[in-house]
Parts: C-alpha cells; structure tokens; sequence
C-alpha cells in the first residue's frame, strides 16, 4: 500500500514537473524556431509515419510472412484476380485494406492481432492454416458484408456494369439482387481469390436467411459431409 | 542359401549367359525388321511437333460455349453438357460451386436445372435425399463445349437413323 501511494507521488511530481516546463514561455528558443522547427518536425513525423503505412500496404510485405505466401498467396497466382487478358492485377491490399484513411487505421489496428498471430505462430504451419481457414474466412466475409464489399467496389462499380456485355443469367441475377442492393458482392462471390473452407452450411448468396427457410431448409443434407463420409469409409476398411 | 552351392551356381551363370545370347538376338533380328516396315503413322499426331523441344507457337485457346442454351443429347444416356462458363468454379472436397445452383434446394433462387433424381442413388440402389458421393464430381462427367474445329472428322449418327422407317 505504501509503495504504491510512494508511486502515485512520483508519478504525480513527474507530472506537475513537466507541466510547469510545457507551459511556461520559453526563455532560450526564439518563437520562429519553435513554429517552424515544430512544422518541419510534424512534416517529417507525417510523412515517415505514411511511408511505414504504405510499406505495410504492398504486396511484397504480406507475402514477407510464409503464412501468406505459402498458403493464399499462391491460391490467388490461379486465379482470374492474379492474371486475366487485359492485365489488371489486384494484390493483397487492394481487396483486404479499406482505401479510406480512417477505415484504412481502423483496420490497422485491428492488425495488431495479426501480428499476435504471427508472434505465437497461430496458423504458422499448413494443418494450423487449414483449420483456421474457415474462422478467417469468416471475419472477411463478415467484414466485407459490413461495408457493403467496399473493396470490391473499388474497381467494379454497379453503375459502369453494362449487362448486355453479361451473360444473360448473369445480367438477370445482377438485376434482380445486385442492383435493388438486395445483396452485396460477397454474398454470392465468395471464394473468387482464395480456395475455399468448409463450406458446410454456409449457403449461396441467392438463397433466404436461414432464418426464413425453416427446418427443411438446405442444411439438413451437405453432400461435402457425405462424400468425406465416403472417403473415409474407403480409406478405412 | 543357394548362392553357398557352387554346382547350382554354375548351372545359373550358364543358363543366365545363354538367356542373354537369345535375347541379343531376338532383339536384334526384331529391330532390323522394324526398320525395314514403315512406321505406323497416327493421326492426328499425338506427340507434338518435331522437334520436339523447339518453341513452337501455341494456338489460342477455343472460346467455351456460353450462351446458357440447353443443347440436344446426342444420344439418351448423354450427360448434358454445361453450357455456361465454369473458370474458377471451385470443386473441391470442401465445397461444391455447381451445386450451389443444381442442387434441389437452391434452384428457386438460382434459376438452374436441378441434377437428376438418378444422382441420388448410390451403388447399393439406396435411394438418398441428395446427390450421392460417387456423383459429387460433376466435371467428371459433365463437361464444357467450345468452338473447337474437330482434329478429326466425325461420322457419328444418330440411333433414329438406324432400324425401320415410319
């Protein structure tokens, strides 16, 4: 008990100390070397502080980790967002960093627990990764069902879809649910960049919530659960 | 140990000389035959062109049929061909993107066929409620069309063309 009080006072004369410093004119720096010296220091603090961002923003710093690169990174080699015919190529960040200043901290921190994940090697082997890979799987989707599939929005704009260039059932789908903003991008497009989870009773985006659908709805029966079924069964005489 | 009985190795290391000496020469007598007939030629050439590790120019690849257009089976036990794009379709033990549309439950909302009643029943004639593990891989035998030129031609006819007229 003592020794906390003897604390709190050290704290408390620290405090008192620095204050009668800070506020208090200065008797030695002349005003224009604070204000300017004060400017040119935010400047510098800004800019380093941007740059380590954006550092932390390529692809080359997600791929650093083998946990990205061994595992979804060369999942999104295959896909259509890695190489396609007119050469537009999104990396990690395009899709999984908010390109809005404050969302873009927001998730920063939020990134922290990725760090923590990193430290104590949470998927830092394939098994760990694959099963993880729904729970992650899960914050994404759930993130980019919140902001309405920003990112994806990003590059594809509802407004600059021309639907006579779509596939007649994709141009019916995409103005049936797509436009009244029925759904969100992720709601049917999930899996585009990366191989995907377990997908046992996570339903396609054009069916009810599964709270409408009742006890006969889909997920009664999973023909992923039946052929694991099968294929242990042969495994195993 | 039968390597220990000196007689039994000799009459080995004879007989294994005299094996050699025939094979030599069944190999020999057969491969000047060979060169002497003409080579069987396929077609179309199966191998790639020669020589075989030049660079060569690789053709474009087909356009896939995507018209969505249901297409005549050419014969009644046909597995439909799927007349849509399916790049990136994941079918993998963990998920099913074809079913995400042809199974029973999802067709409402989706707009596709449903898999036929006959991908119900397993191997034993059960009869499940859904698509059966030995149908889950459905590119296994339904497959996508493209614009390709035939390598060869194709006389197929029908079985309407065959039998009595009516």
């Amino acid at each position: 008990m003592r020794k906390a009080k003897a604390l709190l006072l050290w704290v408390w004369n620290w405090a008192v100390w620095f204050w009668r410093i800070i506020s208090r004119p200065s008797a030695y720096l002349s005003l224009g070397f604070l204000t300017l010296g004060g400017f040119i220091c935010g400047v510098l603090f800004w800019g380093g502080f941007n740059t380590a961002l954006e550092i932390t923003n390529t692809e080359k710093f997600c791929v650093s980790c083998h946990e990205m690169h061994d595992n979804v990174y060369q999942e999104l080699t295959q896909t259509v967002h890695f190489s396609n015919r007119s050469g537009v190529r999104a990396s990690c960040p395009d899709c999984h960093v908010p390109h809005n200043w404050t969302d873009k901290i927001a998730r920063k921190m939020q990134a922290s627990k990725e760090v923590w994940g990193k430290i104590f090697g949470t998927i830092s082997t394939r098994q760990k990764f694959l099963e993880h890979r729904l729970e992650l799987a899960k914050h994404e989707w759930a993130r980019l069902k919140a902001n309405d599939s920003l990112e994806c929005r990003n590059c594809h704009s509802a407004a600059a879809m021309d639907f006579t260039k779509q596939t007649r059932r994709a141009a019916e789908i995409h103005s049936r649910y797509l436009i009244p903003k029925e759904k969100t991008c992720i709601d049917c497009h999930k899996g585009i960049a990366h191989l995907l989870p377990d997908m046992t009773g996570i339903e396609p985006g054009w069916n009810g919530a599964p709270e409408l659908q009742g006890k006969t709805g889909a997920s009664l029966y999973h023909p992923e659960h039946a052929l694991r079924a099968f294929l242990a069964s042969i495994r195993s005489p | 140990m039968r390597g220990q009985d000196p007689g039994g190795l000799n009459t080995t290391r004879r007989s294994t000389v005299l094996g050699a000496v025939a094979a030599a020469l069944v190999v020999i007598s057969f491969g000047a035959l060979s060169q002497d007939g003409a080579s069987p030629k396929i077609v179309p050439r199966l191998t790639g062109d020669e020589p075989p590790m030049a660079d060569h120019r690789i053709p474009p690849l087909d356009r896939p049929v995507v018209d969505d257009i249901r297409r005549m089976r050419n014969y009644p036990e046909q597995p439909p061909i799927i007349p849509h794009a399916i790049d990136g379709y994941q079918l993998t033990i963990n998920t099913n993107r074809c079913l995400d549309c042809h199974k029973r439950e999802f067709t409402e909302g989706s707009g596709a066929p449903m898999i036929s009643v006959t991908h119900f029943q397993d191997r034993d004639g059960q009869v499940l409620s859904d698509v059966t593990p030995r149908r889950y891989f459905c590119t296994a035998c339904h497959v996508q069309q493209t614009d390709a030129r035939p390598l060869v031609p194709n006389t197929f006819q029908d079985a309407n063309a065959f039998g009595r007229k009516r």
